[in-house]
């Protein structure tokens, strides 16, 4: 990882990518999500960080409408991806979800090999018109990865066969193949060990060149090593979003101040 | 002593026994409980077990061997010559049997007295009267040889009830004072008994595999028996089922195994597309209510007995396929003859299996995590795209597996093709026509009068050990299937 300094951390472009207004989501009769306002910038990774049960994961889930799978879940206000409305009538989740794409905290690549793992988005819609294509988009995701040297000799071999970092990693890959404009990451590094999640926070930073990346995690150090926004939540509500050095050295709540210092959590 | 009453006797011992291990129990702790090593109804229970567990096994082990013992014996007193021409030693035995018994019931209604039974002669009484008057009636004379063989069989019988009797009796009181006199307040009978009940579990288990092994042996032996009669090239290999009491009977299973075959085919053709895409609604689209709902209903298909289904085939489906296919039918082709055929079983059978192959799949489905679908829908993949391409093959061998195991019950079923199927043996690939199967084959061979010394009957066993074979094979495949997916994901 890189050394530099929390406060030197630049953020490249002050473009808003996607702009979340008022908004509250409920399950069944509890109130998971309580008038949350952020907005998060494209080719940045932003950090939800959060005691567990804070509704970080779930305010995730609603960026890409994966909250909409489960049946008593509601929510209400306005979430803007470029400026338009993704719980509009209008949008199509399924094509929402291929443009924000996600990661999930348990690796979960499919019962099938490692090529066709990564190939299942564009084929589903249709990103390659021919076999050259579709290979090379493979070829490409996986390098963005950062998983093709080791798994370039073994392509037909099954996904579920790779050791936990690798299968993260390729979960990443089939992701980035779809060509999302945002990346979201639930604890991608939870079920994985050190030397894996140095990795796929090295791969965090790099994805940031591309994709604006959301990430969620229980680890204070990964927030500040990966992220340049930082968004603190707690029991439903958005405390303190502001840039990650500030967040960590600076905080204004007394309650981003506390946790992070490990006096709640 | 009746075994009722020596039965009666041993569980008034255990009972005894329970008491009584519990008082010492507490006595030899000095009244105090926490003393002991086990609970007291522990020390109870062990001497109740040493009493009453082996006295009983070597009951029964008597009440089994002693009939054999005692007829391999008498049997051996009957000189050859004393078999008439026409009969066997077996009947002779019977005979035996017989008298012997009218001599029990004679002296028990007070006509003979004990020593009058033990010296009664042939000559001396009219005593196929006397056996009338008791109930029994004998086809002939008592002959001289099978009188003493009788008496001789009583005076065994007698013997070993009286040694049976001493034994069962020793072995429980010295089951009872062993146990008893072991008892101390360190003596572990907490896992004396906790041995007593892994023992009665393996023995449950034991009695299943055992069971099975018995019902194979027997028939493994009625199947050599039928092929000491028949030709087994004929049964394997020829072309015809045309059984024949007269005898010059064609037994071939051939024909059979097509119509088994052929029906159970068309059988899974319904089942399996209707099953599996109701267990894919249930288990991926069906919201709770409707599930909660749904589910149910579709396993009370499961509960209705297959002569029922087989009603269903004789009058209702049978019949509208006539009037579709038959003669004078809507369509006005004359493919159909009667209301049986292979399509009306088959029918029939696949609706029987649809909820088999439904929960199964719909277990399986559910087996496939979570983290799967969420991976795919997280893609920008539908509903169905996740079921297809994602769900499906992880699925697919927990489902191959389902689909064997409803095929090993669509092979083996007797009541839907009895009454749908038709009886007709033959090669044909119309489905209309009426066709026949293995099992109903073994039905009608042996029901009515017959006669086990007869290849046209002892042909059944050949047939169930075939069906027995096969759907075994197919059992043994699908738990294999479906136990290294399942291996998979846990």
């Amino acid at each position: 990882m890189n050394d530099m300094t929390l406060m030197d951390k630049t953020v490249d472009t002050q473009n808003i990518k996607i702009a979340a207004r008022d908004v509250n989501v409920h399950y069944g009769d509890s109130h998971a999500i309580k008038d949350v306002n952020v907005e998060i910038e494209d080719k940045t990774v932003t950090a939800f960080i959060g005691p567990s049960g804070c509704g970080k994961s779930t305010f995730l889930r609603c960026l890409n409408r994966m909250n909409d799978t489960i049946g008593i879940c509601r929510v209400k206000g306005d979430i803007l991806l470029d400026g338009e409305d993704i719980y509009d009538r209008r949008v199509d989740p399924v094509q929402l979800r291929a443009k924000v794409g996600m990661v999930f905290q348990k690796p979960n690549p499919f019962p099938k090999s490692i090529y066709d793992n990564v190939a299942y988005g564009p084929r589903i819609h249709g990103l390659a018109r021919n076999k050259a294509e579709l290979d090379e988009i493979v070829e490409k995701s996986l390098r963005r990865a950062a998983i093709w040297d080791e798994v370039k000799d073994r392509l037909d071999a099954p996904g579920t066969g790779l050791s936990g970092g690798q299968q993260q990693r390729l979960c990443i890959a089939r992701a980035v193949a779809t060509e999302p404009e945002v990346l979201l990451m639930d604890e991608p590094c939870s079920a994985l060990d050190p030397i894996a999640t140095a990795q796929v926070e090295e791969l965090i930073d790099e994805l940031r060149s591309r994709y604006s990346v959301v990430i969620v995690t229980h680890s204070m150090q990964q927030a500040a090593r990966v992220s340049q926004k930082t968004a603190f939540f707690h029991l439903g509500n958005l405390v303190e979003f502001g840039p990650t050095g500030q967040i960590f050295t600076n905080p204004e709540d007394s309650r981003t101040e506390s946790y992070i210092t490990g006096r709640i959590g | 002593m009746p075994t009722f009453w020596l039965v009666a006797l041993l569980l008034a011992l255990s009972a005894a026994g329970y008491n009584g291990g519990r008082r010492r129990a507490i006595a030899t702790a000095a009244g105090n409980v926490k003393d002991l090593h086990s609970l007291p109804s522990y020390y109870g229970y062990h001497v109740a077990l040493a009493a009453f567990v082996p006295s009983i096994a070597a009951l029964a082990v008597w009440l089994l061997a002693q009939p054999v013992f005692i007829e391999t014996r008498v049997s051996g007193m009957i000189p050859a010559e004393a078999i008439p021409e026409s009969s066997s030693i077996g009947l002779v035995m019977s005979d035996v049997r017989r008298v012997a018994e009218g001599l029990d019931l004679a002296v028990e209604q007070g006509l003979l007295t004990p020593r009058e039974a033990r010296n009664a002669s042939a000559g001396a009484q009219d005593l196929r009267a006397l056996m009338g008057e008791v109930g029994v009636a004998l086809g002939s004379k008592v002959r001289p040889e099978a009188l003493s063989a009788a008496q001789a069989y009583r005076n065994l019988s007698q013997n070993g009830r009286d040694a049976m009797t001493a034994v069962v009796a020793l072995l429980a009181i010295g089951g009872f004072v062993f146990a008893y006199m072991r008892i101390h307040k360190d003596f572990r009978a907490r896992n004396v008994v906790e041995r007593a009940v892994l023992a009665l579990l393996i023995l449950a288990a034991s009695l299943a595999i055992l069971t099975t092994v018995g019902i194979v042996l027997s028939m493994l032996f009625e199947t050599k028996n039928f092929f000491g009669l028949h030709s087994w090239t004929d049964f394997f290999f020829g072309s015809t089922w045309a059984p024949n009491f007269r005898g010059g009977s064609e037994l071939s299973i051939l024909p059979l195994l097509w119509g088994t075959l052929y029906i159970s085919f068309i059988a899974l053709l319904v089942a399996v597309p209707v099953g599996l895409f109701a267990a894919i609604y249930l288990s991926e689209y069906a919201s709770g209510a409707v599930r909660a709902f749904a589910k149910p209903l579709l396993e009370i298909l499961a509960g209705i007995p297959t002569i029922v289904y087989g009603l269903f085939a004789l009058l209702t489906v049978g019949p509208a396929l006539a009037d579709l296919f038959g003669k004078g039918g809507l369509l006005g082709v004359e493919w159909m003859a009667g209301a049986t055929s292979v399509l009306t079983a088959g029918l029939v059978m696949g609706i029987m299996l649809i909820p088999f192959v439904s929960s199964l799949s719909d277990d399986i489905i559910n087996a496939v995590p979570q983290a799967m679908r969420d991976g795919s829908l997280g893609l920008g993949a539908t509903k169905s795209e996740t079921v297809r391409q994602v769900v499906m093959p992880a699925a697919l061998p927990g489902i191959v597996g389902a689909v064997l195991l409803a095929a090993s019950r669509a092979i083996g079923e007797t009541m839907i093709v009895v009454m749908g199927a038709g009886a007709i043996a033959k090669f044909s690939a119309n489905p209309l026509d009426s066709m026949t199967t293995i099992t109903t084959r073994i039905v009608s061979q042996l029901t009515g009068d017959t006669d086990f010394a007869s290849p046209e009957t002892l042909v059944a066993f050949a047939l169930g050990l075939t069906l027995f074979v096969l759907t075994l094979g197919l059992n043994v495949l699908a738990l294999y299937i479906v136990r290294t997916y399942r291996e998979q994901y846990e």
